[in-house]
């Protein structure tokens, strides 16, 4: 376990040097306190960072992610040809981007909320959550590019299965939900469409972030349904654990599977 | 995985064999990288594993380095069987084709990162001296040339005086002059007692180095020797032409 703890703090100080994760930072940092300025503050600058953070976290962390262990490779086999676990390793390399990562959405969201003063009363409770999913779908989205790069050789097909997997999960998946719904129309959805919404971790998000902001109520019957069940405990304990199964299980399998490579 | 009974008779083996690789095979999807290779490394020796491209060099080098696991057979170096338990590999020292260090840090960092991991100091600091890397040490990587990140590249090797080398394509990216220093270096090293097994596509480099040969054709070992003897038994006295003939025995 300690090697992967040195491993983690040499990357860690590799990826703070980064270009790449200071653009990032840098980048949601005047996202955000254009929006807090200019988009009204409170919870609509609330709502409206949501769908940057949805759409923009994923994204960045998939191909950051795939870039970065792709790029690592011939390092990799040095680190490899010393005295290391495997385990040890990947563990070490996957936190060494996810932190930083991680600290980059921390502080670029955070600090215009800090000299705004936008972050207090009502838009607390919000506030918290929606860094809580920025935090998780970093870590899942991560997990899920250590995953694609090291099931695939291939730099360039890599970077495709990523980027369309993001292109699924912000885009199709929401058509395939409404085709889902308008199709089974005269059946009763809500269960079912809260199993679909588990399944995909940028849904999972935007539901629980729209529950707290208690604009639930505009989305009819459905909505209802859902807040009965997200905006009880058991509901948002569901959807944290599936949050979190988003990383853990790309991670695992990712583990299994850097264990077992040709290098 | 190994049936015991591949294992050769120990007794006879003279001189001590650091790396003994018996039966090994390896296929990638349909390709046949390995195909039940078996030959052995001579401690204190320079060991040169030659082949035309795709023969199966770099899976065999690999595969000591436990990067690639072998479908089957047994590769032991130094009586530590390579079965992905991490240990034998404090005492090897292995330098990459192509270096590829984390471009924001210095090379002193990357030299600082590998002391860490393998918990032990660098005590061999001679090649950063005589190819001048000093003055680049405190220099990010991503700043560094080429050709000096490939002689950090060579300098990393030989910095925790390992008793085993694995170098692959050594010379390959440095200027005649670091190429001098890196050989001069690798004999030495080898003059301490450390065992070198290296690939290259330069014969003449080869034959100022090596003192055995591997020949892989094919993902099979077409010869595996002393150069004096791949020489006498195809007749010929450069080491190029003899190369040539086993290429052409074996084709024919």
């Amino acid at each position: 376990m300690s090697v992967a703890i040195k491993v983690l703090k040499h990357e860690i100080n590799d990826l703070r040097r980064s270009r790449w994760v200071l653009g990032y930072g840098l980048l949601l940092l005047l996202l955000t306190d254009a929006l807090l300025r200019f988009g009204g503050g409170g919870p609509r600058a609330v709502v409206s960072l949501l769908n940057v953070v949805l759409i923009f976290v994923p994204l960045v962390s998939l191909i950051l992610g795939t870039m970065y262990l792709y790029g690592a490779r011939e390092f990799i086999e040095l680190l490899l040809a010393q005295p290391v676990q495997r385990g040890a390793l990947f563990l070490g390399l996957y936190g060494g981007l996810a932190l930083p990562l991680v600290c980059a959405f921390v502080v670029g969201v955070g600090l215009p909320f800090v000299w705004s003063g936008g972050g207090e009363g009502e838009v607390g409770g919000p506030l918290a959550i929606l860094f809580l999913t920025g935090i998780l779908l970093t870590l899942a989205f991560t997990a899920l590019a250590f995953l694609i790069s090291l099931l695939l050789e291939d730099r360039a097909k890599g970077l495709g299965v990523a980027i369309l997997f993001w292109l699924s999960a912000t885009a199709l998946y929401d058509a395939f939900l409404v085709l889902v719904i308008t199709l089974f129309a005269d059946y009763p959805l809500e269960r079912p469409l809260i199993g679909l919404i588990l399944l995909n971790p940028i849904d999972l998000g935007r539901v629980l972030l729209l529950l707290r902001l208690d604009t639930a109520a505009l989305m009819g019957y459905t909505g209802a349904v859902f807040e009965r069940f997200f905006g009880s405990l058991v509901g948002f304990a569901v959807a944290g654990g599936a949050l979190l199964a988003w990383t853990a299980l790309p991670l695992g399998l990712g583990f299994a599977r850097f264990r077992a490579k040709d290098f | 995985m190994t049936e015991s009974h591949a294992q050769p008779a120990r007794a006879l083996v003279l001189p001590r064999q650091v790396v003994r690789v018996v039966e090994v095979s390896k296929r990638f999807r349909r390709v046949i990288a390995l195909d039940h290779v078996s030959f052995g490394v001579r401690a204190g020796r320079v060991t040169a594993v030659l082949g035309p491209n795709a023969a199966g060099k770099s899976t065999i080098i690999k595969a000591m380095l436990g990067l690639v696991r072998p479908d089957s057979g047994q590769i032991t170096i130094e009586d530590a069987v390579v079965n992905g338990a991490p240990e034998y590999r404090s005492r090897l020292g292995y330098m990459p084709q192509a270096a590829c260090f984390p471009v924001n840090l210095t090379a002193r960092e990357v030299m600082t990162m590998l002391q860490d991991i393998r918990a032990g100091s660098a005590t061999d600091l001679e090649l950063f001296d005589e190819l001048k890397l000093t003055p680049e040490l405190d220099q990010p990587v991503r700043t560094l040339s080429g050709g000096t990140r490939q002689k950090l590249n060579a300098a990393v090797a030989f910095l925790f005086r390992p008793s085993l080398l694995i170098l692959d394509e050594p010379t390959a990216g440095l200027d005649p002059v670091a190429s001098a220093v890196l050989k001069r270096k690798i004999l030495r090293a080898r003059d301490e007692n450390a065992s070198i097994v290296l690939t290259s596509h330069v014969l003449a480099e080869v034959d100022e180095l090596a003192e055995d040969i591997v020949f892989l054709l094919e993902g099979r070992v077409a010869f595996a020797g002393s150069v004096l003897e791949l020489k006498r038994s195809t007749g010929q006295e450069r080491l190029q032409s003899a190369v040539e003939r086993l290429m052409m025995g074996r084709a024919s």
